[in-house]
């Protein structure tokens, strides 16, 4: 059962069944918005970027993005990158896998964001959502509109959180601007 | 449910009582071994189940060789000592019976099924990728903490019995072997007359699995009631009474005649011109019950009774690829890049822990309320603490991995083929010449100093890519030794003829150990007394070759090279570079090194970096293109995906062991087939 997220909204990541979750993914998935132009309606380009930044203690130690796609350890993968968005149309343009099991110890927060490249603010961008998904049986656990981007080119998406019974997600949605995960640390801190 | 294994997996065993079904396809001799600890025969008692003494304490075997067999086995009849109870089979010899296969090769693979006495299969295992072998060590019942397990071992012997009974430390191994043999053809004379499809023998009552009775492999799920029956199968006394003579005259005869083929499928078994192989297999169903144990056997209690299933482990080739040969070579770099992942995990949140600690008594340093006094201490330790904690919590992460990589190693060492294993690797023993290069040579092993046991096998694509360099700063014997272990795996790596290795050794400091690759024949050595001659000759004539083999490619006329042109891969050994070599010579091979490994020419250096230190910075770059190997463990390797430095340990020959020779006996005996 997909649960829509609103901001700040908790969700635990355990299972139903009691068990917990060993694998998840972020999906992040847009379109770009159509424009009325002299020869119709056409679209721009988008680029949007999802990254993931390992915390400890507060402190980042590791970030996977579209430069450096595998975390240290291995445990965070991102899929790759994708210049254009909308290619499902609907579907994930860029992944992030996230092994729970496998995340070093001394991770205890990851923070999931998305940055829009080439610089347009969410206005211009369709569709966007973020949602997580258990890797091991494609089962969406969560989605979160990006709606009301306004005029930011940079959210702040989601956290996952390592806490007394595994593993818990809370949204954050924070909008802030920069075109790359860099330029958000400051925007993060206050999440964490 | 019924798992079916592959080479090197185990498999939990549900009961004591257990019944084995082979069938083979062609007429095969089964036997049974008992063996200690270190799968070693047990010294003290009978020790051999074999067609001539088809009996022993808690197992029973057929009396002749047969196409399918069932052997019924008791596990907690076994004494103390046994720790393994080794399945063998092998081929009743070349001679038996007309258009009998002379190896397993020729012969359909066989296929083991154990199954419950009352016919409920546990586990199967079919023998794949056997050629020239004539007896196997199908598969071994265990021991593992109180508990026994099944693994389907799959191991060959070309050599045939006597080279298996050698292995498991059988003192006249081959007089051994020929009491089986002889046994089993006894039988088989004896048998011959058997009617043709034989009535399926149902495994009930009494069920032994008698010679023979292997017949209807479907046709026989006996309504045997489970456990009800026992019989002769695992009769005590005479069964003990019998294997102790076995043991006392001949180590143990194990070649079960074949018979009973004809019940595969209804070919008569008459005497001579009958084909008894047959194609046909099935992973039979269990058969029905198995005799039960008279009660008083002796050690019922220690062996504990079943274990519940468990979870599926670990399994060899248990990755991407088309072939089992690719799926291991990937599983073994699979478990490379997981090791060196979990130990990256490890030491970030250690690193993490200490870092933090530091900053934490830093600020409470710097602040003068905190600087001293008891508060101090105790914020101080409780810091400590925490990092402490971390660290206790990481390794526990470490460990649960490292448990599972070492579970998985278990399973994944004994299904490697020779190009991957180690010399000390069994597999080696069922050594022959490939026909095909391999996908992968193991250089050696590598693994970090958290686990030091775990070692991960080296392997280095074929052709190899770049050139090798076995470092003889520290210890110039034990360096050629390498590099002759090296190059034995390179040779015994490539199909006849499509290998060639050259030496220079211009001091001749390096014969002793050449030696081995000399007398072989593998070897093609300019004379020590040629010097500077030998080495400028042996070169030119090598750079030569890369350079026609490029001209060649360049023009697009690579397949159109002069008559008679050798085109083997050739390796170039190196003794104590640069001692005689001039400055063109060093040119040559550098030219070598460069070029070389995409023409088909590859240089195997043992050289001390230190000797040639007079050509200054020039030779860097030599150096830095080959793969640097050391005769002793080192710790110079990286891995690609986070840098850890791996320990290299070299592929030594166990001292002592003959498998070098045996291997290079192989490949020499192997060469005159295809020319010089």
């Amino acid at each position: 059962m997909t649960v829509n997220m609103t901001k700040g909204q908790k969700i635990s990541l355990s299972k139903s069944d009691g068990g917990s979750l060993t694998a998840v993914r972020m999906g992040l998935g847009w379109q770009a918005a159509p424009r009325r132009g002299l020869f119709g309606s056409r679209t721009r380009e988008i680029d949007l970027d999802a990254s993931a930044v390992l915390f400890a203690d507060k402190q980042p130690v590791d970030v996977v993005f579209f430069r450096h796609l595998t975390s240290d350890d291995g445990s965070v993968r991102h899929t790759g990158d994708n210049l254009v968005g909308g290619v499902g149309q609907g579907g994930d343009d860029e992944s992030i896998i996230v092994d729970l099991t496998r995340v070093p110890v001394h991770v205890d927060q990851i923070v999931f964001t998305v940055n829009s490249f080439t610089g347009q603010t969410f206005a211009e961008v369709q569709n966007a959502f973020c949602r997580l998904v258990d890797e091991t049986n494609g089962q969406e656990l969560a989605r979160y509109t990006l709606t009301g981007g306004g005029a930011y080119t940079a959210q702040i998406m989601a956290k996952v959180q390592r806490g007394q019974g595994g593993w818990t997600m809370t949204a954050i949605g924070t909008p802030a601007n920069g075109r790359t995960f860099q330029d958000l640390i400051p925007a993060i801190l206050p999440a964490l | 449910m019924t798992a079916e294994l592959v080479r090197g997996q185990n498999h939990p065993l549900p009961g004591n009582r257990l019944e084995i079904r082979v069938s083979a396809g062609t007429p095969v001799v089964a036997a049974v071994t008992l063996g200690d600890e270190a799968g070693r025969v047990v010294a003290d008692g009978p020790w051999l189940a074999h067609p001539g003494e088809p009996h022993l304490v808690g197992v029973e075997v057929p009396r002749q060789a047969a196409a399918e067999h069932r052997l019924a086995v008791d596990l907690a009849a076994m004494p103390p000592a046994v720790h393994r109870v080794h399945v063998l089979l092998a081929l009743p010899g070349a001679g038996a019976r007309p258009g009998a296969p002379a190896d397993f090769g020729a012969a359909p693979a066989p296929h083991l099924a154990v199954t419950t006495p009352d016919g409920t299969a546990i586990a199967g295992f079919t023998i794949t990728g056997l050629s020239a072998e004539t007896a196997l060590l199908a598969v071994e019942l265990y021991r593992r903490q109180s508990a026994w397990k099944v693994r389907a071992v799959g191991q060959g012997y070309q050599g045939g019995l006597p080279a298996l009974f050698l292995d498991q430390g059988v003192p006249d191994a081959t007089e051994a072997a020929t009491a089986i043999h002889t046994a089993a053809h006894h039988e088989q004379s004896r048998s011959i007359p058997a009617p043709a499809p034989v009535p399926p023998r149902s495994p009930a009552p009494g069920g032994r699995p008698s010679p023979g009775a292997a017949g209807p492999r479907d046709g026989a799920p006996a309504p045997g009631s489970p456990g009800a029956a026992h019989g002769g199968a695992i009769a005590p006394a005479s069964g003990a009474a019998a294997g102790r003579g076995g043991a006392e005259s001949r180590g143990g005869a194990i070649p079960p005649a074949p018979s009973g083929a004809g019940s595969a499928g209804g070919t008569p078994p008459a005497g001579g011109g009958v084909d008894y192989r047959h194609p046909r297999r099935h992973s039979s169903p269990p058969p029905a019950g198995q005799g039960a144990v008279p009660p008083a056997q002796p050690p019922a209690g220690q062996a504990t009774p079943a274990q519940a299933p468990q979870a599926r482990g670990p399994v060899a080739g248990d990755a991407a690829g088309g072939s089992m040969e690719e799926r291991l070579y990937n599983q073994v770099w699979g478990m490379f890049e997981d090791l060196a992942r979990t130990v990256a995990a490890y030491r970030s949140a250690a690193d993490f822990a200490e870092s933090r600690f530091e900053q934490e008594l830093d600020r409470l340093l710097a602040d003068p309320r905190t600087r001293g006094g008891p508060a101090a201490e105790a914020a101080r330790e409780e810091a400590q603490a925490r990092q402490a904690a971390l660290v206790d919590q990481a390794r526990l992460v470490l460990d649960r991995d490292l448990a599972q990589l070492a579970a998985e190693a278990e399973v994944v060492d004994p299904a490697l083929p020779p190009e991957f294993a180690g010399w000390e690797n069994p597999a080696w023993h069922a050594y022959r010449v490939p026909d095909t290069l391999p996908l992968a040579v193991r250089l050696g092993s590598l693994s970090l100093p958290e686990a030091p046991e775990l070692r991960i096998p080296l392997l280095s694509r074929l052709p190899l890519e770049r050139g090798l360099w076995v470092d003889s700063a520290e210890h110039r014997r034990a360096a050629m030794d390498t590099a002759v272990a090296v190059a034995a795996r390179l040779l015994a790596s490539h199909p006849v003829g499509t290998f060639a290795v050259h030496a220079l050794d211009p001091a001749g400091s390096g014969a002793a150990a050449f030696a081995p690759l000399y007398a072989g024949g593998a070897l093609v050595l300019p004379p020590p007394a040629a010097g500077m001659a030998g080495v400028s000759g042996l070169l030119t004539r090598l750079t030569e070759r890369v350079d026609l083999i490029q001209m060649a490619r360049r023009g697009g006329v690579a397949d159109d090279l002069p008559p008679g042109f050798d085109t083997a891969e050739q390796l170039l050994i190196v003794n104590e570079f640069p001692y005689g070599f001039d400055d063109r010579s060093v040119n040559q091979l550098r030219y070598l090194a460069d070029e070389g490994p995409s023409a088909g020419v590859h240089l195997l250096l043992v050289a001390d970096r230190e000797d040639a230190a007079a050509y200054g910075p020039v030779l860097d770059p030599l150096w830095r293109s080959l793969l640097r190997l050391t005769p002793l463990p080192s710790d110079h390797l990286c891995d690609p995906w986070v840098g850890h430095a791996w320990t290299y340990e070299p592929p030594t020959v166990p001292p002592g062991s003959r498998v070098l020779t045996d291997v290079l006996g192989r490949l020499a005996a192997a060469r005159p087939a295809f020319g010089p």
